[in-house]
Parts: C-alpha cells; sequence; structure tokens
C-alpha cells in the first residue's frame, strides 16, 4: 500500500505559503479569465482549466530544483505557470501569437516553455510519459543529478503507454517522478466506469515502483511529498509514483455542462475541497488581505489580456517554419 | 576500396557514431548480447557497454518515446525497432511526438532521434513481419525518411541521420543485409535529399527503392540486351526527396517506370509519378508505369509470396509497356 502521507507539519514558510496562496490565486483567476474569453469568442481552439487542482502545480513545482523538467497534459494551464511561463507569454499563446510561450503553433494543448524546463504539453492522453522515462535516462545516463516529472489524469492510467513507460521507468530506475493529478474523471466518465481498481497506485506497485500518496487540496502537503518523491528519484533509487487525490471542479473543457455529475455532489466539493479556500482558512487571511491579493493578481491576468491582445498575429506563411530544422 | 555488406555497413556506421560522440546511444529490443534479430548490432556491447547498448522490454511505444525524451534532452539516440511492421505499435510517438514537438514549440526544441526498421518480403515471414510501410512515415511532415538499398549507402546516409537534428525514420531491408559492396575506407557523409544514379541509360528511367533497385539493375541488364537503355534511380531519401535529379532524368528518357515493394495503391511511386508527370508532362512519351505488390497482405506460401511482390521481371515488363513493346 502507498504509505498515506498526513499534513503533520508545514515545511513551507508562512511567507512561502503565502506565496503558494498568491500563485493559486493567480492560476485560479487566470483560468477564470480564459473561461471568460472563450466564451466571449475571443480564443480559438478548445481549452481545458485545472479549476480545483491548482495545489497540485504549485506544490510540484515549487519542489523542484533548477533543472529539472516536467511534461503536461492537455490541462496545463496551471503547470506552466507554476513553472515559471509568465501570464503574458501564456495568454499570448492561447491568443495565437508570436509572443506566445509556443509562439502561437501550440495553443493551450501544446504550451512549451524549454528555457524553463516544461518538456511541453501533451494532447495525446499519456504522450508524455514515454518522453519522461526517456529524459529521465538522458540525465541519468550523463550523471546530471536532475529528475524528469510527468503530469497525468487517471484516464491516463489506462492506457499502454502509461504501463510501458512506469515499466521502462522502474527497470531503468532512472530519476522520473509520475505525478497522478486522480481527479476521478476521465472526461465525463468517472473512475468506477474506466478502472477496476479504486486505489491506482496499484498499477505503479505492480512493477515495484515506489508510491507516495498525498491530499492534493493541500498544497503544503504536496510541496512536502513531492520533495520527498523528488530527493528519491535524485538520489539514484528510482522513480516515484506520487499519487495526488484531488478534484476538477469545473467541467473537461470550456463548456461542458457537465450532465454526467451529480450537482449536491459537486457543490459539495466545491464547498469543502477548494485549495485555495482550504489554504486561506489555514493561514487565517482576512478579508481585507483576501482582496488585496486578488486586486492585485487579477490585475496581472488583466494586463496579459491586453498583452496578448496587442500582441503580434503570425503572417500566414509562418506556418511553414520550424517543420525541420 | 574495401567491401561490406549492407549488415556491416550499418554496424559501422553505429559503431563509429558512438565511438566519436558520447551522447550516441542504442535501444532496442535484444540488440545487445544477441545483437538484435538481423545481427546488426553483434559485438557493440562489448565495446560499449549495456549502457549505450541497450536492451529494452517488447515496448515499442516506451522505447520510441523514451528515445524521443532522451532526444529532447541532448542525447543522440538510435532506437531499433525490430521490424517495420512494429513501427505501427509506436506510431504513436514516431507520429504525434517526434514529428511534431519542433512545430508545435514554435521551434524551440530538437528531437535528434532515429527510428532504425526493417522489414520486406522474399523469406516466408507472413502478413506480419514483411511489410513495407515506408510511404506512411512520409506522409507526416516533421519527419525525414531513408531507404537505402546498398552498403556504401546505408552506411553514409545513417551517419547523416544520426547527426541530423530532426527525427529520421530509416528503413532497412530485410533481404539486403547479406549482400556486399564496395565502401570508401573513411565513412563519407551522404547527404539526406540526394538521389544517386546507378546506370545511365537514354530510353527510360526506373525510378526505383530498396530491393527494387537491384531487381530494376538487373531488369536494365536485360533490356540492355534487347537494345533498351535504361537509366536507374534511386532517390535514397523519401523525404527530402531530390526531384530535381528524377525529374531531369525523365526529361532526358522521356519514359518513366517507378518500382517499390509496398503495395502499389497509394505507394510512394504514386508520389514520384505526380512529381513527374507535373515537371516533366511535355517531355512524357508514354504514361507513367508502377511497379508494387499486388493489394493483399503477404502471404505465406512462398510461391504466393512470389506472385504478390514484384521482381525484375515485373519491372522488364514495365519497362516494355513504357517503350511500347507489349
Amino acid at each position: 500500500m502507498a504509505g498515506v502521507e498526513r499534513k503533520t507539519k508545514a515545511t513551507l514558510s508562512e511567507a512561502e505559503l503565502r506565496d503558494c496562496f498568491r500563485e493559486m490565486l493567480l492560476i485560479r483567476r487566470f483560468e477564470e479569465k480564459v473561461e471568460e474569453r472563450f466564451r466571449a469568442g475571443e480564443l480559438p481552439g478548445f481549452l481545458h482549466v485545472a479549476i480545483g487542482q491548482e495545489a497540485v502545480a504549485v506544490g510540484v513545482c515549487r519542489a523542484l530544483a533548477d533543472g529539472d523538467v516536467i511534461a503536461s497534459t492537455h490541462r496545463a494551464h496551471g503547470h506552466s505557470l507554476a513553472k515559471g511561463t509568465t501570464p503574458n507569454e501564456l495568454m499570448a499563446e492561447l491568443y495565437g501569437k508570436l509572443e506566445g510561450c509556443s509562439h502561437g503553433y501550440g495553443g493551450s494543448m501544446h504550451l512549451y516553455d524549454v528555457e524553463r524546463g516544461n518538456m511541453g504539453a501533451n494532447a495525446v492522453v499519456g504522450g508524455g510519459l514515454p518522453q519522461v522515462t526517456g529524459a529521465a535516462l538522458a540525465f541519468k545516463l550523463r550523471g546530471e543529478p536532475r529528475v524528469a516529472v510527468a503530469f497525468f489524469g487517471d484516464g491516463a492510467t489506462n492506457i499502454g503507454m502509461f504501463h510501458e513507460a512506469l515499466n521502462l521507468a522502474q527497470l531503468w530506475k532512472v530519476p522520473a517522478v509520475f505525478v497522478l493529478e486522480d481527479n476521478k474523471w476521465a472526461e465525463s466518465t468517472p473512475e468506477s466506469q474506466h478502472s477496476p481498481l479504486r486505489d491506482l497506485s496499484k498499477r505503479a506497485e505492480a512493477f515495484g515502483m515506489k508510491s507516495m500518496k498525498v491530499d492534493g487540496q493541500d498544497v503544503d502537503a504536496v510541496y512536502r511529498v513531492a520533495k520527498r518523491a523528488l530527493a528519491h528519484a535524485r538520489g539514484g533509487d528510482g522513480p516515484v509514483f506520487l499519487h495526488v487525490d484531488t478534484y476538477r471542479l469545473h467541467g473537461h473543457y470550456i463548456g461542458d455542462p457537465q450532465i454526467y455529475r451529480d450537482k449536491e455532489e459537486l457543490e459539495r466539493i466545491v464547498e469543502t475541497k477548494d485549495p485555495i479556500e482550504l489554504l486561506r482558512e489555514k493561514l487565517g487571511i482576512s478579508e481585507d488581505e483576501y482582496a488585496e491579493v486578488d486586486a492585485e493578481v487579477q490585475a496581472v491576468v488583466d494586463a496579459s489580456v491586453e498583452f496578448a491582445k496587442s500582441g503580434t498575429d503570425p503572417r500566414p506563411e509562418d506556418a511553414l517554419r520550424n517543420v525541420y530544422v | 576500396m574495401p567491401t561490406l555488406t549492407y549488415r556491416e555497413a550499418v554496424r559501422d556506421a553505429l559503431l563509429q557514431a558512438m565511438r566519436r560522440d558520447e551522447s550516441v546511444f542504442l535501444m532496442g529490443e535484444d540488440i545487445a548480447e544477441m545483437g538484435g534479430s538481423m545481427g546488426v548490432t553483434q559485438g557493440l556491447v562489448a565495446e560499449f557497454g549495456p549502457e549505450r547498448v541497450r536492451n529494452t522490454p517488447i515496448s515499442e511505444m516506451a522505447l520510441a518515446g523514451a528515445a524521443i525524451g532522451a532526444a529532447v534532452q541532448g542525447m543522440r539516440p538510435v532506437a531499433e525497432i525490430m521490424y517495420e511492421d512494429f513501427m505501427t505499435l509506436a506510431a504513436e510517438q514516431v507520429v504525434n511526438q517526434a514529428a511534431k514537438h519542433r512545430y508545435m514549440s514554435g521551434g524551440q526544441i530538437t528531437v535528434p532521434v532515429v527510428f532504425r526498421t526493417q522489414g520486406g518480403a522474399g523469406w516466408s515471414p507472413g502478413a506480419q513481419h514483411a511489410q513495407q510501410l515506408e510511404a506512411w512515415f512520409v506522409h507526416i511532415p516533421g519527419l525525414k525518411v531513408v531507404f537505402a538499398s546498398t552498403p556504401e549507402d546505408v552506411r553514409g546516409l545513417l551517419w547523416t541521420s544520426i547527426w541530423d537534428d530532426n527525427p529520421v525514420v530509416f528503413f532497412e531491408h530485410r533481404t539486403l543485409y547479406g549482400i556486399r559492396g564496395e565502401v570508401p575506407d573513411e565513412i563519407e557523409p551522404i547527404p539526406l535529399g540526394k538521389a544517386r544514379v546507378h546506370r545511365e541509360g537514354e530510353d527510360v528511367t526506373v525510378i526505383a527503392t530498396g530491393r527494387l533497385v537491384h531487381e530494376s539493375l538487373k531488369a536494365a541488364e536485360q533490356a540492355e540486351a534487347e537494345g533498351i537503355s535504361v537509366e536507374v534511380v534511386d532517390p535514397r531519401t523519401l523525404q527530402p526527396l531530390d526531384e530535381q535529379t528524377l525529374v531531369d532524368s525523365v526529361k532526358k528518357t522521356n519514359r518513366c517506370v517507378v518500382a517499390h515493394e509496398a503495395v502499389t495503391r497509394m505507394g510512394f511511386g504514386a508520389e514520384i509519378a505526380a512529381v513527374i508527370q507535373h515537371d516533366a508532362f511535355d517531355w512524357l512519351d508514354a504514361p507513367i508505369e508502377r511497379v508494387g505488390a499486388r493489394f493483399t497482405p503477404i502471404p505465406f506460401a512462398p510461391v504466393m509470396e512470389t506472385f504478390v511482390v514484384p521482381h525484375a521481371e515485373n519491372v522488364l515488363e514495365a519497362i516494355y509497356t513504357t517503350v511500347g513493346k507489349r
């Protein structure tokens, strides 16, 4: 069984936790703005927000060392921001501008930021997992003390790539951490309909992989357990499966009416599992203080929209660039 | 000039690349002690050790993906996919990931990986170990595709492919591993996108790949005996494609046959025919003939297998047709 990590003591200082609070609220406001602008018809394509899962992105990314890399999923805005991509660069990407973090070639599901260690978000469920194994192999072959981290959801644990990638990672004892953001939903399909297991850690344990479990609504706990997982991987002891229990408070995609979800249950989760509210209570943040931080991050988000809208549109023929080196 | 078999030529390119640069390493099924199912990597683990000649589980998707991940992080992996039939298992990573990372990232990422694979009929392996799927991968922007037919070419092209910063799918042909040919003393890099004119001729151009290069050369000999002068050209790299050399040849001979072992329908020859008819339309004196496998899976029984895939006589028939001899 995975060791269940309980919140015993904070390893982040109160000041650091306040930073986390600000960062999580920034991600929340950013994604709410994305929802708003998408509904207003300003954003092409389709988008997935991770509202409710902010503590996972912030807790894990804060635990990373310089040189560590991540690979993300179609639900990538939070991971990108937490890994250091600026709101301006991210918003510009969603508007399809050259100033975007993928220069307008990627979009919401293909957010990259190589300089800051983001190997890319992936629109194929599980698609990044074998590459994280390979990135970690490169670090191991060169003797570099770096770790490669994969984010993925519970839906991805059913795809063959997940099993092949974890098997190979454990076989080769590469420095990787596989972060399962278990939000209980694969698009509209609940976990009870997509997995015969209630404890998805067993899938990693079947490969002999060390697994750790943590409450993903508690950023402090996520940070602490991620630190341990990273230390294990970095120390040459092999990869770690980090099973994060979390909640998706919004739909699969923006505009998803979630007709498949029990409304009362969803309300209860929103009431009790919002990681930002939980942290706010824990830190005893006053109304005034909250309003101040909120205004500050809202201004950053609003500025990112202005930045994106005044960004440079690619020329149509720019589509012909970057196919080959 | 020394001679090497096609198999030895592949091995020599791998060996010399690994000696030159520590970022080059191999991964694949049974490639270490066994030396790969075709014996290509025999002996390499003794020199470079199991870290750099890395056996993998039977796990094409993960081994292809791990090669991509390592390449993105600065290595130059050469992944062996035992049979090109199994490229279908690796296809997600090759097609959706390797081919698109650079593009989707707006040019931030390079993926210097080579996927070596082999296939082809002629030894009754049946329908799941004999396909020729090169055309699938030419259809994917972002991939380079190589199909070498001689020891010299396979060595020089693999060498270039390893140092290329793009993902390369590198096709070898099962029945060519034993052929022997002259190679330069030192590896001479062959640029990707440069065809080879194997034989000059005046009356018909045969554009062939893989095993069919050799079959076409045989057919050309026979045609020559009957007074038909045949030029045989091997594109060698299917993407990028040396259209100029192919078109120039047809402008000289005014007739064209395309030949490959893959099925004719949607085969690589269809693309060549389209290029030729467009760029050399006014020079053509006859419709372009296509030679390829019949539209069946590859059968097991040798008589059926021989019937399904093309040989020199099929190329010869096509040559006759273009010159109006039939």
